[in-house]
């Protein structure tokens, strides 16, 4: 498995630093296989496969829920699943799928393609990297950690109102830890979040190739950077929000106790201060990932690549402003409600570009109808009708009547699914000939596509009838005399339809990644830097810095090869001149600071002070070690493609 | 990398010709780093300032308990803790580390006492004043803000902390890890003094406010004293000159990315101060 990931031979030789004397607590491991390999990692496509496998492992769980979920509602009156079972499967379908499948399979994509994108050999900080995805990973264990104990999973909702996450709501018996759980959950996952994010930020910025100028950057990286300033700026808000519940539950402060003068509105406030951007932190990436598919599927640059870009931080930015449409039936008062509703509805306006710049992509394009160019056609369809519904939310009158109802959630599974999830289902299947060196049968991913895109309508549309027939959110069953009976059933049938369909996409991945047809570089004749480089990538990149010379750089590359070729010479020489290119070494301290994390957040769940402040010993522990430990790094030279020559010059 | 004055002035601290903007990395790391801590700290005071606005009635009023002039002074102090950072970052620039080192130690100290003004006012307020976090919707919000700046505070006085000891690296790797082992101790020794030392002041502070004097002072605290005049004298025996030492110019990064956290956290203090204290003082008409 190691080597269909990151070729970790490659032609050439290593040149180790020399060696300090150093005990071996100080000495940076070096493996290239086997499971200490994976621990230790600091490479962003290691990283990036080791997020995309958790994601995917995640939706899975989350969409196992959803099936409960709608079997539960089949028909009136169900008794499948209990009251309770049903409020802990809807908290953590969402919670699942928002924090732990499609903001790690984003990061992922971030991961993996954007250092490639813009011709670097790691992120800027490679073990906080690292660091990033432990400390998710040790989040996603503290959140499902409910499947396993007496507690049980959360059960308030991914939004976690006040008061139902207070102590007199939440706490079946004494010790319920459910809620702790949930909290510090996300806590965790936030504090991965943002650092992931600030990586990324730094990683844009400043380590671009030569020629990169920020106008040159292909959109899936614009969006990335988007995306993670939206993280950084909107995270603290529910970061606090959580600290004031963590207060409230262990401190007996009264944030949101009603009884001490709290006002549980305001956790609404502040969940929602970073619930909406979460949004668009959920939406951006799945745009940049078709801004990059439909160009490349139509034989044309991306229409409007400027406005593409500015109408990205324009939703970035709105995005902050429009938070209180989720609470326009609280009763806020009507200037405040005007104004909500008109930032809504100007948010529509960015959106729209990006619609008519996707058409006018593909306008008169040499359209190539392959899987993944199937998911984004998909993608711009069905996010369009999930944006059309938005539109009528953002009315607050209309607003009033659908809140609380299924035409809400047919709303946002439109633009989450039919959104998010189709463009990350189409990325997987562009990225997968780069990242494995082999691509997907074409009839099974097509098949795969139709499946998923039936069962998705036949579940969601019709949610929208019922939904402004009056049918309730949240509420775990219903009478048969509502006129809901054949509607419900109809969306179950076509929930199993969308869980087939995703079953034959992942089986279709599997039996590809161990018995796929290989392929040869840059499969679907692409335009941006990532296709550049051999399949697998290697593990230091690009074997010369690219120069940049126009946005589709890999486009210019591919018709200016004799120019290319004369320069690729000369930086070569001139990286060898600087002692090669250099690599950072792997480290242990990224996963064990992330164990101390989770331990210490487990114990403060189960109210062990002695426990929580152990776990907050081993952070200081990894990060003091981490500083210390040495500094690691190594050179490699690698030699021209294609020559035997394993020891060239030094 | 040693740290002879010699070396001074070969690096640009203004431009780092290794990244496409010439923005070192740590740098632009901390920078949106503190963008993200805005809204943090943001969100902190906007609670506070909605439940200001909003008060349970028979709730404090907090004209009562606070003690302007005690917390103007502390603010100073933090303020001209800020003065010594900077002095900090600008003589590691110049490649000065004996300086450094004193201006990190100024900047430890004012932080330290701006903590020990913190821990006296959250004392008096519980002890005098009767607000704690869970008796007053006012209490929650007041010490969960300025708590969470103090803790603010107290991990950048643990960072500088750290720093300090790092500038004791020796410059010779061949004589192994051993620097390592010592570091810790010296933390350690660090750590004591501060607990000791800041107990040590306040009972002194304590027994002249009482009225007791030396002689009352030394007979009942005798030991703390001694052990934190012991554990100064350690801190003076770590710091002896060693040889050369792997910290310098090349390190002013390092020290100017705490510094920008040091003034951010300053920056907050500075909203916080008029917005949480004065603001009760302004008689609307």
């Amino acid at each position: 498995m190691d080597q269909s990931l990151t070729k970790n031979e490659f032609i050439g030789h290593e040149e180790r630093a020399p060696e300090a004397r150093r005990s071996w607590l100080f000495t940076r491991p070096d493996h290239k296989t086997g499971i200490v390999s994976w621990l230790t990692t600091v490479d962003h496509k290691r990283i990036g496969f080791l997020y995309g496998i958790s994601a995917l492992f995640f939706f899975l769980v989350g969409g196992a829920e959803a099936l409960m979920i709608r079997l539960q509602l089949a028909v009136p009156n169900n008794d499948f699943i209990s009251a309770q079972t049903y409020n802990e499967m809807f908290t953590m379908h969402a919670t699942t799928m928002i924090f732990l499948a499609v903001m790690p399979l984003s990061a992922a994509f971030f991961n993996y393609i954007m250092p490639l994108q813009i011709g670097a050999r790691d992120v800027a900080f490679p073990r906080l990297n690292g660091f990033a995805y432990w400390l998710f990973l040790a989040g996603a264990i503290i959140l499902n950690v409910g499947f396993f104990v007496k507690s049980g999973l959360p059960d308030m909702g991914w939004f976690g109102y006040a008061p139902l996450t207070s102590t007199a709501f939440s706490s079946e018996f004494a010790g319920d830890m459910s809620t702790d759980l949930w909290v510090m959950g996300l806590q965790v996952l936030g504090v991965s979040s943002v650092i992931g994010s600030l990586n990324f930020i730094v990683t844009i910025i400043n380590m671009r190739a030569p020629g990169l100028t920020m106008m040159r950057l292909p959109v899936f990286t614009w969006m990335t950077l988007f995306t993670a300033f939206l993280i950084i700026l909107s995270f603290p808000a529910i970061t606090i929000a959580l600290v004031e519940v963590m207060m409230d539950r262990n401190f007996g402060t009264f944030f949101f106790e009603v009884s001490g003068g709290g006002l549980p509105i305001l956790w609404q406030h502040l969940f929602w201060v970073f619930g909406h951007p979460e949004v668009y932190i959920l939406i951006l990436p799945a745009m940049g990932i078709i801004s990059e598919i439909l160009p490349c599927f139509s034989r044309k640059p991306l229409f409007g690549y400027p406005i593409v870009v500015f109408s990205g931080a324009v939703i970035g930015l709105l995005g902050f402003g429009v938070w209180s449409h989720h609470m326009f039936t609280t009763g806020m008062g009507t200037v405040a409600t005007a104004a909500f509703t008109l930032a809504t509805m100007a948010i529509a306006v960015p959106t729209g570009v990006k619609i008519f710049n996707w058409i006018g992509t593909l306008w008169q394009g040499n359209l190539m109808m392959r899987t993944p160019m199937m998911f984004a056609l998909g993608f711009v369809w069905m996010f369009m009708m999930g944006g059309f519904s938005g539109i009528m939310h953002s009315a607050a009158p209309a607003d009033a009547q659908q809140q609380d109802s299924y035409f809400v959630v047919a709303h946002f599974h439109y633009v989450l699914i039919g959104g998010s999830i189709f463009a990350l289902l189409a990325g997987i299947h562009y990225w997968f000939p780069l990242m494995f060196g082999r691509k997907v049968s074409e009839f099974w991913g097509k098949l795969s596509f139709w499946v998923i895109f039936a069962g998705f309508n036949i579940t969601f549309f019709p949610l929208h009838f019922v939904g402004l027939n009056g049918m309730p959110r949240r509420t775990f069953t219903y009478d048969g005399n509502m006129g809901w009976n054949s509607i419900n059933m109809i969306a179950t049938i076509g929930a199993f339809i969308l869980g087939i369909g995703i079953a034959v996409y992942f089986a279709v991945m599997i039996y590809t990644y161990f018995k796929g047809e290989k392929i040869k570089r840059d499969p679907w004749d692409g335009r941006t830097l990532e296709w550049s480089i051999p399949n697998p990538p290697p593990h230091h990149n690009f074997d010369v810095t690219p120069q940049v010379h126009a946005r589709d750089a890999f486009w210019y590359e591919k018709h200016h090869q004799a120019e290319i070729d004369a320069e690729k010479a000369k930086v070569a020489a001139e990286d060898e001149a600087h002692g090669g290119i250099h690599m950072p070494s792997n480290s242990w301290f990224p996963v064990i600071t992330a164990i101390g994390m989770l331990t210490g957040s487990l114990f403060f769940c189960n109210d062990n002070f002695i426990g929580a402040i152990g776990g907050l010993v081993i952070v200081f522990f990894g990060a003091w070690m981490w500083s210390v430990e040495g500094p690691g790094g190594y050179h490699l030279h690698p030699t021209k493609e294609g020559s035997d020559d394993a020891d060239a010059q030094h | 990398m040693s740290s002879t004055a010699a070396a001074a002035g070969h690096i640009d601290h203004h431009h780092d010709a290794t990244t496409t903007t010439g923005i070192p990395h740590k740098k632009l790391f901390m920078w949106a780093f503190l963008a993200s801590d805005c809204m943090f700290f943001g969100s902190l005071i906007a609670t506070h300032l909605i439940y200001r606005l909003h008060p349970p009635v028979g709730t404090i009023d907090p004209r009562d308990i606070f003690s302007i002039e005690l917390t103007s002074g502390s603010t100073f102090v933090l303020l001209m803790s800020s003065l010594l950072m900077a002095l900090s970052v600008n003589s590691i620039q110049k490649g000065n580390v004996v300086t450094t080192r004193k201006m990190l130690l100024g900047t430890i100290v004012f932080g330290l006492i701006f903590l020990g003004g913190q821990v006296y006012e959250f004392n008096h307020f519980v002890k005098v004043g009767g607000l704690t976090l869970s008796n007053d919707v006012f209490g929650s919000t007041f010490y969960t803000l300025t708590g969470t700046h103090g803790t603010h505070v107290a991990i950048g006085v643990l960072w500088l902390v750290l720093m300090y000891i790092r500038t004791f690296k020796p410059a010779d790797d061949s004589a192994g890890q051993g620097w390592i082992l010592r570091g810790l101790f010296h933390f350690l020794t660090f750590t004591a003094l501060v607990v000791f030392g800041m107990y040590t002041l306040l009972a002194l502070i304590h027994a002249f406010e009482m009225g007791h004097g030396f002689g009352y002072y030394f007979s009942h605290h005798l030991p703390s004293f001694t052990g934190s005049l012991a554990l100064l004298g350690g801190l003076f025996w770590f710091a002896k000159p060693r040889g050369a030492v792997d910290f310098g110019e090349a390190n002013a990064i390092d020290v100017e990315s705490m510094g920008l956290y040091w003034h951010f956290v300053d920056i907050v203090w500075i909203v916080i101060f008029p917005v949480v204290y004065l603001l009760e003082y302004v008689v609307l008409p």
